[in-house]
């Protein structure tokens, strides 16, 4: 179904979503960030990504915590969508190493991830994710991650 | 504690007790203190390219992290909470669309408190890796009373 997009009509709906600032058809053509039902959110100039709460991301009941895959995957997922965003796109970046650091045991409950790029380059673009919960200033996972760019 | 674990009870664990891998249909495959071999068949909702249907590497991660944490039990052989500190992941090329992705995972050496671990994800075999992995993680992360042990059956 999905795979019937060409890569031509994947990179019209990038620039479609970059024109427009909607970037919700943009989020439901990628099935993974379909299921992870990811948002989006302008604060000012920042961009933050939003992974809504649901059961189903649950890794831990007993605590109960989020699955720490799921929590790797929205930080890589954040990083992409600023790069996305924010560089010129021909086609999807693509992820060659992630680093993911777990700060605090993240609750099953909405979260939030902004990324920024510590070194964008000609082919490679360094970033830096962090997520959290309710206190910004108390986040539940950071991440380093290299995209090759071009 | 036998020596062999019953993967049968180990897949119902999953099933029942870790949502997240129930959701996504993870399955157990070798449980061993040497090493674990656990899969998720292709799904094409966890694509991360609409183009060419390529798997999200975020769900890499979270086969790889679910199978490293499985790996420590393996060692200990009981469970035991356990928290992921940091999990690097290298994507050395992309996973095959409509492929089982599968990963194997080691203890290769656990201390009082800390557990590290290393793996891989590969379709055909491990000498020809998708993702390499590198992991440690805190035993008894948290204050949860210890959960029933694997012999016992009924998981987490």
């Amino acid at each position: 179904m999905s795979r019937i997009l060409t890569a031509d009509e994947f990179v019209a709906s990038i620039e479609q979503a970059k024109a427009t600032g909607d970037w919700r058809h943009m989020f439901s053509i990628i099935p993974y960030f379909d299921f992870l039902g990811l948002r989006l959110e302008m604060k000012g100039s920042h961009m933050i990504c939003i992974l809504p709460e649901d059961k189903k991301f649950i890794g831990n009941p007993t605590l109960p915590a989020l699955h720490g895959g799921v929590v790797g995957a929205f930080l890589e997922s954040t990083a992409l969508v600023h790069l996305l965003k924010t560089q010129e796109v021909t086609r999807l970046p693509k992820i060659i190493n992630i680093t993911v650091e777990y700060l605090r045991s993240a609750k099953p409950v909405e979260t939030y991830a902004e990324a920024v790029i510590t070194k964008p380059g000609r082919r490679i673009a360094n970033m830096r994710i962090e997520a959290w919960q309710t206190d910004r200033k108390k986040p539940v996972a950071a991440a380093h991650a290299n995209f090759l760019v071009s | 504690m036998p020596e062999a674990f019953d993967l049968d009870q180990i897949q119902a664990m999953i099933d029942k007790g870790i949502p997240h891998c129930a959701e996504i249909g993870m399955k157990v495959h070798e449980m061993s203190p040497d090493g674990v071999v656990f899969s998720l068949p292709y799904q094409e909702r966890f694509a991360g390219n609409p183009v060419n249907g390529v798997l999200h590497g975020g769900i890499i991660t979270t086969l790889i992290d679910s199978a490293a944490g499985m790996c420590i039990f393996a060692k200990l052989k009981e469970y035991m909470p356990v928290a992921t500190l940091d999990l690097r992941i290298d994507y050395l090329k992309p996973a095959t669309p409509d492929e089982e992705l599968f990963a194997f995972l080691t203890c290769y050496r656990m201390t009082r408190k800390i557990a590290f671990v290393r793996g891989v994800a590969y379709h055909e075999t491990r000498d020809d890796p998708i993702a390499n992995a590198v992991g440690t993680f805190m035993l008894q992360s948290s204050p949860t009373p210890k959960v029933r042990q694997f012999e016992k059956g009924k998981g987490a």
